[in-house]
């Protein structure tokens, strides 16, 4: 800390368990210099002020998508916002609105990881193929269809994001339905009949209202509403064309 | 978790209503509130007449129809989604009826009139 430093206040949402009824805001004051991200703020207060401040981090760069938090109300990854974005007012740091809050900024994210393993998020080959076939190969238009849906760093951002989510919890919500549209667009993968279960189901992508603030907060600008709505025409053709088409349309 | 929704039946419905409102609302906005008031279109245009013998013909009669039936789909359903987007949870069904009602009387009502002209 040198004399030039600015200092800025920020607040935190603090919840321990095992010694706190319900979360409360606690205020610190905290020096930085124009290049410093929130995430390096919480960081300082963790390493000066007060070791005992939770929360996750690994990659600093907007790869690993471990540190989204509630900035003052929105939805955002901490190191890739600034401190001075927000001097000489306050900032204020929550946990990611919508889920349950194990300590501090770390959120209970079991949820999202059971939706996440339900859509199968990896290829499923109608026939594997042998070492001696090679790999499964792909055009770059082939790639485009999904290059975008494959961005998705499972920060949850869009989860905080949706108030569909905060009002059903059973939704599969956005990031779940982007990467479950991601490999059924996929020419290498033959499962989609299995995984359009998911999707055609209320808790699937008729869960959405085309609110659109998902696409709005994704770090990585990826369109997840932009995925839901695709599905909700896929799913569609597939509620209609099942009477006429012996698979479901698919 | 797999229970199939039946909202396509109603969000087929409510996507032709927002591709039908966003193809000729403007249009019919432009005409019937700016270009005849404004003198820049004769009024004639609007006359009774012309616009009943529309309904003259089959292709007439299917345009009316769909341009009054499905931007009212549209409508129900958006309306019926934003209650829940405002919190508003309960009383499903007695909403759904309401809204989604008045959009099949505001399709068999027409149906019923235009078939009879």
């Amino acid at each position: 800390m040198t004399s030039n430093d600015k200092i800025i206040e920020i607040e935190v949402l603090r919840y321990r368990p095992e010694q706190d009824e319900k979360p409360f805001l606690q205020s610190f004051k905290v020096p930085f210099t124009d290049d410093q991200s929130v995430l390096q703020g919480v960081q300082y207060i963790k390493d000066y002020l007060d070791g005992s401040l939770s929360f996750r981090w690994s990659c600093r760069m907007a790869i690993c998508g471990s540190c989204g938090m509630m900035i003052n109300g929105v939805p955002k990854l901490s190191c890739k916002t600034f401190l001075r974005e927000y001097y000489p007012g306050k900032i204020t740091l929550e946990a990611l609105k919508h889920f349950p809050i194990e300590k501090d900024l770390i959120i209970d994210l079991s949820d999202f990881i059971n939706k996440l393993e339900s859509i199968k998020p990896y290829i499923i080959p109608a026939a594997p193929r042998t070492l001696e076939q090679g790999e499964y190969l792909q055009t770059p238009r082939q790639l485009d269809r999904i290059a975008q849906f494959s961005s998705c760093i499972n920060c949850m951002l869009c989860y905080a994001a949706c108030p569909q989510y905060g009002l059903k919890p059973d939704y599969l919500g956005p990031a779940a339905i982007t990467l479950l549209h991601r490999y059924n667009e996929d020419n290498r993968d033959a499962a989609k009949a299995e995984r359009m279960q998911l999707l055609n189901a209320h808790e699937g992508v008729w869960g959405c209202t085309l609110v659109g603030y998902c696409s709005d907060v994704c770090p990585k600008d990826v369109d997840p509403a932009a995925a839901i709505n695709r599905n909700k025409l896929n799913s569609t053709m597939d509620y209609f064309l099942r009477f006429v088409a012996p698979r479901g349309g698919n | 978790m797999s229970k199939r929704s039946n909202e396509p039946i109603v969000w087929s419905l409510f996507g032709a209503g927002g591709v039908v409102v966003a193809h000729t609302m403007p249009v019919l906005i432009f005409v019937t509130g700016i270009a005849v008031p404004l003198g820049l279109v004769s009024a004639d245009v609007l006359a009774y007449e012309r616009l009943a013998g529309l309904a003259d013909g089959w292709f007439g009669k299917l345009f009316l129809l769909v341009i009054i039936s499905l931007p009212l789909w549209q409508s129900a359903h958006r309306i019926f989604l934003s209650l829940h987007d405002f919190g508003i949870t309960g009383g499903e069904t007695f909403f759904r009826v309401v809204f989604y009602g008045a959009a099949l009387w505001g399709t068999l009502l027409p149906l019923f009139l235009l078939v009879g002209m």
